[in-house]
């Protein structure tokens, strides 16, 4: 062992195996050409995207997947801008025909400005996702219960939140996340709040199986340089998750020895 | 049989020529220059599988859906 992570140190969800543990958004990227470059350099091996409608007056415009080749990344589409089960459901089924793909990433948000999770709206999508056929990943809120009840239900990964999407606060939570994982078998993941790449490290020290990161990349002055900051990040915090922390002592504990001092 | 087809596309009302007054989803995605690859059909709220763009045939009236993945968090 020469300190690098483990080459079997995978995680799965839903029978898919990866490697990376970041998961990276498509979105608020200057143009496709940054997002393909800033992807590539974060390592990611899953990236989230988003439905929408063709813009019909422009159709030769250039599309996400010239840029972000669906062959070799793993496409998570979201349910950004859906509010009901029924508006959730129409919009992966559309996913699942562009894509072939039954992972999906189910999102219900409140109104602005939070974007906190709207978990009533979540249980209902999540319900008719299930039943549908879909392998669901959930955004939630940092609550213990209403994560056990999406697993239970049989989501495929638990995602909440450590501070509102794109607000950067970092990881607000970090005694709820660690309690709630304590209820969750599933993969857990902190999917909003990561303004930098310590946070990561501190979502991945904390025992996340992964991270997903959008604004912290797409909105640094150097979104390519920071994608390679997180990479480093997340394997900076599996690392010292799996060696194991030091305990905190209220007090000095002396690195030198005391004897042999010269008098 | 008129060979026009009006229909309702990403909310919009448009009409289409259908010579024979025929027109399927891969007619109307030539039609539109998309490529049948990268987007997805749903029409009447029911998603047309890629397979069957060749065989489903438009009426007037129909309303249809055309996405594509952009980028998202």
């Amino acid at each position: 062992m020469d300190g690098a992570i483990a080459t079997d140190d995978t995680w799965t969800v839903a029978g898919h195996t990866f490697r990376s543990r970041l998961i990276v958004g498509t979105g608020r990227y200057k143009d496709l050409e940054e997002t393909g470059a800033a992807i590539a350099a974060s390592g990611a091996e899953i990236v989230t995207v988003a439905v929408r409608r063709v813009n019909l007056s422009d159709p030769k415009a250039p599309m996400l997947q010239d840029y972000v080749d669906p062959k070799k990344y793993t496409y998570l589409p979201n349910t950004a801008g859906c509010h009901t089960a029924n508006e959730a459901v129409r919009t992966l089924r559309l996913a699942r025909e562009a894509g072939g793909w039954n992972l999906v990433k189910l999102e219900v948000l409140g109104p602005p400005p939070l974007l906190y999770p709207d978990m009533q709206g979540t249980f209902e999508a999540a319900a008719a996702l299930i039943k549908d056929g879909f392998d669901v990943m959930v955004y939630c809120a940092d609550d213990p219960l209403a994560a056990k009840r999406l697993q239970d239900m049989g989501c495929v990964a638990i995602m909440p939140l450590g501070a509102p999407i794109g607000s950067g606060l970092g990881v607000q939570n970090p005694a709820m996340i660690s309690m709630m994982m304590e209820h969750i078998t599933v993969p857990f993941l902190v999917d909003a709040g990561v303004g930098t790449a310590s946070d990561a490290t501190i979502a991945m020290e904390l025992g996340c199986t992964a991270v997903l990161v959008n604004s912290a990349i797409a909105h640094a002055k150097d979104p390519i340089r920071m994608a390679k900051a997180m990479k480093l990040a997340i394997e900076a915090g599996r690392l010292a998750h799996l060696a194991g922390r030091m305990p905190r002592r209220m007090g000095a504990d002396p690195s030198s020895p005391l004897t042999g001092l010269i008098r | 049989m008129s060979g026009t087809i009006t229909l309702t596309l990403n909310g919009q009302a448009r009409a289409f020529d259908a010579p024979g007054g025929t027109l399927t989803v891969l007619g109307l995605l030539t039609l539109l220059e998309l490529d049948a690859r990268k987007v997805a059909v749903e029409r009447n709220e029911e998603i047309v599988s890629r397979s069957r763009y060749g065989d489903t045939a438009l009426a007037s009236g129909d309303a249809l859906e055309i996405v594509h993945f952009i980028g998202g968090g």
